[in-house]
């Protein structure tokens, strides 16, 4: 008997193309691929799978693509879950890799309850030695562990920005696939599908983000952190304080009860470097810090502090950044 | 689940987290689901009841959620529990859930230990639940049986609806915990709560627990420390000088 292969969830994005964590998973899965000796293949499910099929098809030889007409009015975790559990008992494939963003972790969490197996999640690395071993930041990024599963299977979910999206050589090939059953779990019905002006591309993929904590002092101050991130191509973020206050929006919110980040520059605006907020950016590549106080907590963990007025320093950088492109 | 924001954590030798040496704490998000638990009791009638998998202390800590507002709190606790993994997580609550009766099931988006967010879809698929997700608003409709739920979306909002019972996760865009009143810490004395084990949910050890993990800890490590800082202390301009200077030669500008 061959290996079982190393299966690749596609989550499809509102447009319909590929969410750019699944090419990273892709990639990811691709490396696995190579140490190995396995297959890797990927799966999209969706209404309309195909755009997102195509892609995906880019990174991994073949792309099992299965529409599932309910997922176009009704939540997608569940559903996907089902089917994708469906196809894993058919096809017998060891692995499956997901995105750690809020759809991969609904479909790994259903996957596993429905299969019996068992997920190792937010994946920082992951390596082969008889099996997956899968590199985590947990408590608050205080340790780093290498797990495995006791078994000969499981899912894994991987953080984005962990590896550089890389299609292969060559592209794969689409094959569509069915199967047969109803979808045993009860459906949510989407009423209405909600655009928001401004939603910004998903936090956790940005490559830089400027940060504003309760030294920004309200929303106006926000504008200034919007103008930084401008001109670094980057994401706005935000701390607890900043949210509950009403400055910006839940969804921009790094730290304890909200995202964890990994960009290649965080620049925090007026954040002192609590606990709960550290625990969610600090394994960026690089922080700098702009503070007028210089014993905040965040002095001991940034890259570079800048020991001053945020009011007075951003304008200049901005003046400065503009002096460069200039 | 143990205080991240401790400092002390370090592993036995099984690579286990040491439960003696961290405090317990309510995790922060689950905090959030409760307080949204707590005004949706307040708005339409209802008890919340805090179902927990804890360690032996973990009785104590829901205190806080009785002392916050809730009406009784049922911890699954045994010491076949220990180095339990999310999928035994799930099976233990997903037991302790079938002996109660409940309208909504309200969870947090994930912990912060592990933050892996995968228990509550798992729980929902073992109970065959309706499962709202990242719910930024939550609006039951009592005589109808249904549940309206504003979920964050990449793009913005998707406006999902079930019948209930659901399970919905719920995020912080819901409202800020409430601290609990002296007077709350007083009833939270004598509220019930019951613990209880394997047996009692009748979960065969065989399906949860420690010693039938699905994945176990290699190895862990501390994080390698960050190079020293370089603090500048200049005047704006020259200050902004330097910071772009710091960007550039690590090539991000």
């Amino acid at each position: 008997m061959t290996a079982g292969a190393i299966w690749v969830h596609g989550e499809v994005a509102p447009d319909g193309s590929l969410a750019r964590i699944s090419a990273e998973v892709a990639t990811a899965g691709r490396a696995l691929g190579a140490t190995s000796g396995r297959a890797v293949e990927g799966v999209v499910i969706a209404a309309n799978p195909g755009t997102a099929a195509d892609e995906l098809a880019r990174y991994v030889p073949v792309v099992h693509v299965l529409t599932e007409p309910a997922t176009a009015q009704h939540a997608a975790g569940m559903a996907v879950a089902q089917r994708l559990a469906a196809l894993v008992e058919r096809d017998a494939p060891d692995y499956v890799l997901a995105g750690a963003g809020p759809e991969g972790r609904d479909v790994a969490g259903a996957l596993s309850a429905l299969l019996g197996w068992g997920v190792l999640v937010n994946a920082t690395a992951v390596d082969w030695a008889d099996g997956p071993v899968v590199e985590m930041s947990v408590f608050g990024g205080k340790l780093n562990t290498r797990s495995t599963f006791s078994g000969t299977h499981g899912i894994i979910t991987i953080r984005p920005n962990v590896v550089a999206a890389e299609p292969a050589g060559k592209a794969g090939r689409v094959e569509p696939t069915t199967v047969d059953g109803d979808l045993a779990q009860p459906l949510v019905r989407v009423v209405e599908r909600i655009e928001e002006a401004g939603a910004a591309a998903p936090i956790e993929e940005a490559k830089v983000i400027v940060a504003g904590g309760r030294g920004i002092g309200g929303s106006d101050g926000f504008r200034l952190v919007e103008e930084l991130a401008d001109a670094l191509g980057g994401a706005v973020g935000a701390t607890r304080a900043a949210v509950d206050a009403g400055w910006i929006n839940y969804s921009q919110q790094i730290g304890q009860t909200g995202k964890i980040v990994k960009p290649k520059l965080y620049l925090a605006l007026g954040i002192s470097g609590a606990i709960q907020h550290k625990v969610g950016m600090q394994t960026a590549d690089t922080i700098v810090a702009v503070n007028r106080d210089p014993d905040a907590p965040i002095a001991e963990f940034a890259d570079l502090v800048v020991v001053g007025d945020l009011f007075e320093v951003i304008p200049a950088v901005l003046a400065e950044l503009r002096a460069r492109s200039g | 689940m143990p205080d991240t924001a401790s400092g002390g954590e370090r592993l036995i030798p099984d690579m286990r987290l040491d439960r003696q040496a961290v405090p317990a704490v309510i995790n922060a998000n689950d905090e959030y689901a409760l307080e949204a638990a707590l005004k949706l009791t307040e708005a339409h009638g209802g008890e919340v009841t805090l179902v927990s998998m804890a360690p032996p202390a973990g009785a104590e800590t829901l205190r806080k959620g009785l002392a916050m507002g809730a009406h009784r709190g049922v911890p699954v606790s045994d010491p076949a529990l220990g180095g339990s993994c999310t999928l035994s997580t799930a099976r233990v609550l997903a037991a302790a859930l079938r002996d109660v009766e409940f309208d909504l099931l309200l969870a947090g988006a994930d912990t912060s230990d592990g933050g892996g967010g995968v228990v509550a879809p798992g729980v929902a698929a073992l109970l065959s639940l309706p499962y709202l997700s990242y719910a930024a608003r939550i609006e039951p409709d009592p005589d109808a049986r249904t549940v309206r739920v504003r979920r964050i979306s990449p793009t913005g909002f998707d406006l999902i609806e079930s019948s209930l019972p659901a399970l919905v996760v719920c995020t912080q865009a819901l409202g800020e915990p409430r601290y609990p009143s002296l007077k709350g810490i007083m009833a939270a004395r004598s509220k019930e709560v019951v613990t209880k084990s394997l047996a009692d949910i009748g979960i065969s050890p065989d399906d949860a627990g420690g010693a039938v993990a699905t994945t176990r800890v290699l190895e862990a490590t501390k994080p390698a420390a960050r190079a020293a800082t370089r603090v500048v202390r200049e005047p704006a301009s020259e200050a902004a000088k330097q910071l772009v200077a710091f960007l550039a030669e690590r090539r991000i500008v």
